[in-house]
């Protein structure tokens, strides 16, 4: 049986530079799986390059299909939802227009679908009803983040590919909103690519873990046992 | 990789801050059907007092129509799009060129020319779009530099002479009212300015109320996350590229016709700085801002001499001010006093009366 996500041999270029030389791993559908390690390991350029947002070579296949090489907005059309790095937020547009862009994929006759995803969206993250008409670049840094998320939820994503959520967050935000990804991934079955700094909060949501090192893969297992392992505690965990 | 993203930090050095993005609500419509009401009234005030509307300053307002759509399509790609462009000028001049060339070799009626035009500029405008699609910032500014200097020359070339007739240009009639309308010239070309302005105007109104128009301004705001919501960023700039050229070269082929002349050298850097100012001192990401950008222009470029005078010889002040330096100084005054531009200044002052 093939997994849901696969990647294999998956190499990254930025121009000359090659950021990743073998990367490969497999996500269950459902499942939630991380990649963690230092910066400048490849985490974010893994992301991008399922995304297709960096020149990439290998194989990666999502529910069957080959995905390399597929422009961008055809990835997300399959199903796939990026909540960037640093948030991405449409800064000058308001929180509601930010959430609407979502949609852009359903085309014009979808009004009540919308409506209908955005009660959901608002059911997770409340906060973000409250702050509807306000321009989404004046949100707090949680609420950006919280407001990314919900987007790419929009999508009616089956994978999102998450990358550090946690950036630049107070703790107690950062808890808030892993443990509204939880929910999200078992309420409405999204599986979940989650690439973190913060090892044991990760390691803690995710089931599979994965650490890269210098654009490889140099260890992966079930989330417990990369827990336990002492060059991970050492290096990741800091204990 | 946790360095920012280079799209993050661009977003916030882009020319100016937009005004805000949402476009028109309803009490804004009323407002820009009761504006477009007193336009069509101006001139039949001249029939009162012929003194006050006179046909020379019909013309103006004219020209501030034409100038105002010019810079409504330079919005659409800067303010709307986070494209900036130098050389809107030349678009305005191919615009132009066009338009003189069909009147003058085709033999073609002047109120059949503003679809051709739109089509041609917004070919060559989506062409300049695909290999503007590798540069941002002041790269895309630079390319489009080049563009507003070559064009002017290019008008000039010596195998080209039999169309656009050299460094003499063209000379043009000058429009005629239809149906034996009972207008002059003037107060026509008026009213044919203002119906194109409207349609455009409302047009694009509605282009930017849409998703589309979401997705232009999440394009500026956000490349990369716009592409991650399914948008197809290349299309999207390049259409809009051509939308733009299109809207600025209606506006050239406008002017071709009122000013009955188009010569190469007026649609130099000159121009495509004036329309930039425009946009800036009107207002970046903003319709209305569009139309009093083009009134400030013209109105500006008129007036700085009247000025310069006034300061000089009713004020009785020392100064010597050339007509530059007055449009000069009106400009740094502007831009602190309102640095989101008039239509922002105004948007922020109505909204502390409220309160």
């Amino acid at each position: 049986m093939t997994a849901f996500l696969e990647v294999s041999g998956l190499k990254a270029f930025y121009g000359q530079t090659q950021a990743l030389y073998d990367v490969g791993f497999a996500l269950e559908k459902g499942g939630i799986t991380t990649l963690l390690g230092a910066n400048g390991a490849g985490k974010t350029t893994t992301l991008r390059a399922i995304c297709n947002m960096v020149r990439a070579e290998g194989r990666i296949s999502f529910d069957g299909q080959p995905i390399v090489g597929r422009p961008t907005e055809s990835v997300v059309r399959l199903g796939v939802a990026h909540v960037p790095e640093g948030r991405g937020t449409f800064t000058t547009m308001t929180v509601d227009e930010n959430l609407r862009i979502a949609a852009y994929t359903r085309g014009r006759s979808a009004k009540a679908d919308v409506q209908q995803d955005l009660d959901m969206v608002f059911e997770y993250f409340p906060r973000l009803k409250e702050r509807m008409q306000q321009q989404a670049g004046t949100l707090s840094g949680g609420e950006q983040q919280m407001l990314a998320v919900s987007r790419a939820l929009m999508l009616r994503p089956r994978l999102m590919l998450l990358d550090e959520p946690s950036f630049g967050l107070a703790p107690l935000i950062v808890q808030e909103i892993f443990r509204i990804l939880r929910r999200i991934n078992e309420e409405s079955k999204v599986s979940m690519l989650l690439v973190e700094q913060n090892a044991a909060l990760a390691l803690d949501l995710a089931d599979h873990a994965y650490v890269l090192e210098t654009g490889r893969v140099v260890m992966a297992g079930p989330s417990a046992d990369v827990k336990n392992d002492e060059n991970v505690r050492k290096s990741y965990l800091g204990y | 990789m946790t360095t920012a993203s280079p799209a993050d930090t661009a977003a916030h050095e882009s020319v100016a801050t937009p005004v805000s993005t949402s476009v028109t609500s309803g009490a804004s419509d009323r407002w820009a059907w009761g504006l477009v009401a007193v336009g069509i009234i101006i001139p039949l005030l001249g029939y009162v007092v012929p003194d006050i509307v006179s046909d020379y300053r019909l013309f103006l307002m004219s020209t501030m129509m034409i100038y105002a759509i010019a810079v409504l399509g330079l919005n659409l790609l800067t303010g709307f799009n986070g494209q900036i462009s130098l050389g809107h000028g030349a678009f305005y001049g191919v615009g132009a060129y066009t338009a003189a060339i069909l009147m003058d070799k085709v033999g073609m009626p002047y109120w059949t020319l503003l679809p051709i035009v739109a089509v041609v500029c917004f070919v060559i405008g989506f062409l300049f779009g695909l290999p503007a699609l590798r540069l941002e910032g002041i790269y895309l500014a630079l390319a489009t530099f080049a563009l507003a200097l070559a064009v002017p020359q290019m008008l000039k070339y010596r195998w080209l002479e039999d169309l656009t007739g050299g460094v003499q240009g063209i000379v043009l009639l000058k429009p005629e009212p239809p149906f034996g309308l009972p207008l002059s010239e003037d107060q026509w070309l008026y009213y044919y300015c203002l119906i194109v302005m409207v349609i455009l105007y409302w047009a694009a109104a509605n282009l930017l109320r849409g998703r589309s128009g979401r997705a232009m301004m999440a394009i500026r705001d956000h490349s990369m996350a716009a592409s991650t919501m399914g948008i197809d960023v290349a299309r999207y700039k390049t259409i809009t590229f051509g939308i733009s050229a299109a809207y600025t070269g209606v506006a050239g082929a406008l002017s071709a016709s009122a000013i009955a002349f188009v010569a190469p050298d007026s649609f130099g850097f000159f121009l495509s700085i004036s329309l930039l100012i425009g946009l800036v001192v009107g207002g970046v990401a903003s319709l209305a801002g569009s139309v009093i950008g083009g009134i400030f222009t013209v109105l500006v470029q008129n007036s700085s001499q009247s000025l310069s005078n006034f300061v000089k010889s009713d004020l009785g002040l020392p100064f010597d001010l050339s007509p530059y330096s007055v449009y000069g100084i009106l400009l740094i005054v502007l831009m602190y006093v309102m640095p989101t531009g008039i239509a922002g200044g105004v948007a922020i002052a109505w909204r502390r009366l409220r309160r």
